[in-house]
């Protein structure tokens, strides 16, 4: 195990594939010289060539589409979007494309491409660049959506996401990339997609989340375990395919549930697992699933604008307490 | 841009007669799949290539079939069978059968036979182009010599994303060859109401890339054309665009029912003079390799084949609901139920 940063472990997961396999290359904006808008490829560009490490010009549904049909001939590539706010101008490569070829060649064609980049609120970054689209993806069948809250999982997750068959989108938080944890040394490490984990143990509610909100439900766990409350922290990691057996036994032992996320709430994939709770685990519970989303608004530019609309660990404490 | 150079046909009387077959074999089937769509069996939008025969067939004539890459948009049939793909599979397809080439799932929008090298079969109106640029960028990555065929239609040629695509084949020489099948219409809206310059060929230049326009009704015309712009590609290594001159004698789908609210009667008429098949039968005849008698029994036999095709096709059951789950993704089948 070595520590490491969210932003390392990505980098280190992406080296270690790159020289593993010669069908992987990334493609994105600005990934080659310039080394990256957030810097995931770092040093990437002097060590694997223009030919694999791509610089693209700014012309997202183009160069996702490229990607597209390059996996369809059996490469593995990995497209970053600078932001995942981009991503909706390659909506149409990923969703009607992408996510239907398997199914539209009834499994003759495959598309082992990988879509990632920062997606959700970094700082200051307003209306345009705040997108927390986890939710719109993981309305789609074909897709696969993965939301690593952890440098391990980041690692891992990656590692299975490039190995997937199917086109995964890899969400990061621009948030999370400065978070620090170990992570195993060894270059197999995989975290399979569709395995949410408890990455904290509690009896009397579950909070469930993924991607950045599950950090600030352990920091909500510290703060409500000081009030009594034993809280149990739900990692679901991967959304599509979403692993309900993990949080149903959870909800199942603490009887309360609140799911945080960072997407707006009306209609994020938060509400999605909310319903699920209420349909499979109704008998169990004491109280109704609350919800923490983050506000239906535009993101906006004052950092005390900002602040008011991304749910933190005082929301879920209000939300925790309000459920009795 | 040149027009097409007059050319001395070299082809054997067999090659020939090949040609004449594999366009007459198009026609029918397509005639076929209009007269299934009409008795409702087959349903949703379909797309045939009655008129544009000499053009998927010049091409298809001048690839490695099997490993070159073939894409197009929704009126795929032609490519598919001229590649290989079992003319039952191609129909069962656009019935919806189980002996479909994607077993039902696709229909005639979407067939694929990635084993000859066609991937389809594509719904969005140049959505699938940077995917094939994506199976040329693929060759290169790997050193191969293969060469992709990249075909769209007129209305196609408007779309962003073709403009993206083209800037980053010109940028990185891309062993792709972009085939506008001008018809003349984008669904109902001709080419002047919907080209600021109707003059599609000049779209290549300002990415550097070659362009040309050529003449698509004529079969040894365009398969001339195609054999020197696949050997350029092949060996030069580079893009190529060309906007290739055709016309849809059908409707834009078997849904439009309505051609005189966009051309006249008079216009589908003088269309026919440029009829691929009758120029080659004409071509045949005056070199003394075809007589009437001979064409209406090789017309015979295609149209007995064609019947046969679909009473196979017609035979095939429709899919089992429970198939409804396979092939979403590779490994797993999504959340159950309604």
């Amino acid at each position: 195990m070595t520590e490491m940063t969210y932003r390392e472990a990505l980098q280190k997961c992406i080296v270690d594939s790159l020289e593993r396999n010669p069908d992987v290359f990334i493609m994105g904006e600005d990934i080659g010289r310039y080394e990256g808008t957030f810097k995931v490829t770092r040093g990437l560009f002097p060590k694997f060539g223009s030919g694999r490490i791509i610089d693209t010009p700014i012309t997202e549904a183009g160069f996702a589409g490229i990607g597209i049909g390059a996996a369809m001939a059996g490469l593995r590539p990995i497209i970053e979007f600078m932001t995942m706010s981009f991503s909706i101008l390659a909506l149409d490569q990923i969703i009607n494309h992408a996510a239907k070829v398997h199914y539209m060649t009834n499994g003759e064609v495959k598309c082992p491409i990988v879509f990632r980049g920062p997606g959700g609120a970094a700082k200051q970054l307003s209306a345009q660049h705040s997108h927390s689209m986890d939710g719109w993806y993981a309305h789609v069948p074909g897709l696969k959506v993965v939301c690593p809250a952890t440098p391990a999982d980041v690692y891992g997750l990656m590692k299975a996401s490039i190995a997937d068959d199917n086109p995964v989108i890899f969400y990061e938080n621009p948030g999370l990339y400065t978070v620090k944890g170990h992570v195993p040394d060894d270059p197999d490490y995989t975290v399979p997609i569709g395995k949410a984990q408890i990455l904290k143990e509690g009896k009397d509610i579950s909070l469930v989340g993924y991607s950045r909100m599950t950090q600030v439900n352990l920091l909500a766990a510290e703060l409500l375990a000081k009030d009594g409350i034993d809280a149990e922290v739900v990692d679901v990691r991967s959304l599509l395919p979403l692993d309900t057996e993990t949080i149903y036994n959870s909800v199942r032992k603490t009887h309360r549930a609140v799911v945080v996320y960072e997407d707006w709430r009306s209609g994020g994939f938060g509400a999605e697992i909310a319903a699920r709770i209420q349909e499979d685990c109704f008998d169990h519970l004491d109280a109704p699933v609350g919800r923490v989303g983050g506000l239906n608004v535009p993101m906006p530019y004052a950092r005390v604008l900002e602040l008011e609309c991304i749910p933190d660990e005082n929301d879920v404490i209000k939300v925790v307490h309000k459920l009795g | 841009m040149a027009q097409q150079a007059e050319y001395k046909i070299t082809e054997s009387a067999a090659e020939l007669e090949q040609h004449l077959r594999d366009m007459l074999f198009i026609r029918h089937f397509e005639e076929k799949c209009n007269v299934v769509y009409r008795q409702g069996k087959a349903g949703g939008y379909m797309h045939v290539y009655i008129g544009m025969e000499a053009l998927a067939v010049g091409w298809m004539r001048a690839i490695r079939p099997g490993y070159d890459y073939v894409i197009t948009a929704y009126r795929d049939h032609a490519h598919a069978l001229l590649l290989g793909t079992p003319a039952v599979a191609v129909m069962a397809e656009i019935m919806g059968r189980k002996a479909g080439t994607a077993g039902g799932k696709g229909g005639s929008m979407h067939i694929y036979d990635p084993k000859n090298g066609f991937y389809g079969g594509w719904g969005i109106v140049g959505g699938h182009i940077p995917l094939g640029a994506g199976l040329a960028f693929a060759a290169k990555y790997r050193g191969e010599d293969r060469v992709t065929l990249n075909f769209m239609g007129d209305g196609a040629a408007n779309q962003g994303v073709v403009f993206e695509t083209l800037n980053m084949s010109g940028l990185w020489d891309l062993p792709c060859i972009y085939i506008v099948e001008n018809n003349e219409f984008a669904m109902g809206t001709r080419l002047e109401y919907h080209a600021a310059d109707p003059e599609l060929w000049k779209r290549g230049l300002p990415f550097g890339i070659r362009s040309e326009r050529v003449d698509g009704m004529d079969v040894l015309a365009m398969k001339r054309k195609a054999e020197e712009l696949v050997e350029y590609v092949r060996t030069e290594k580079k893009p190529v665009w060309v906007e290739v001159m055709s016309y849809r004698y059908s409707g834009h789908g078997a849904a439009d029912n309505d051609r005189q609210l966009y051309r006249t009667k008079e216009e589908e008429e003088n269309a026919w003079q440029r009829d691929p098949i009758a120029r080659l039968k004409r071509q045949m005849m005056e070199l003394g390799y075809l007589n009437e008698e001979k064409f209406e029994a090789i017309e015979e036999e295609i149209l007995a084949d064609v019947e046969k095709v679909y009473e196979e096709a017609d035979a095939s059951p429709f899919p089992d609901p429970t198939e409804v789950y396979d092939n979403i993704y590779s490994d797993m089948k999504p959340e159950a139920g309604h």
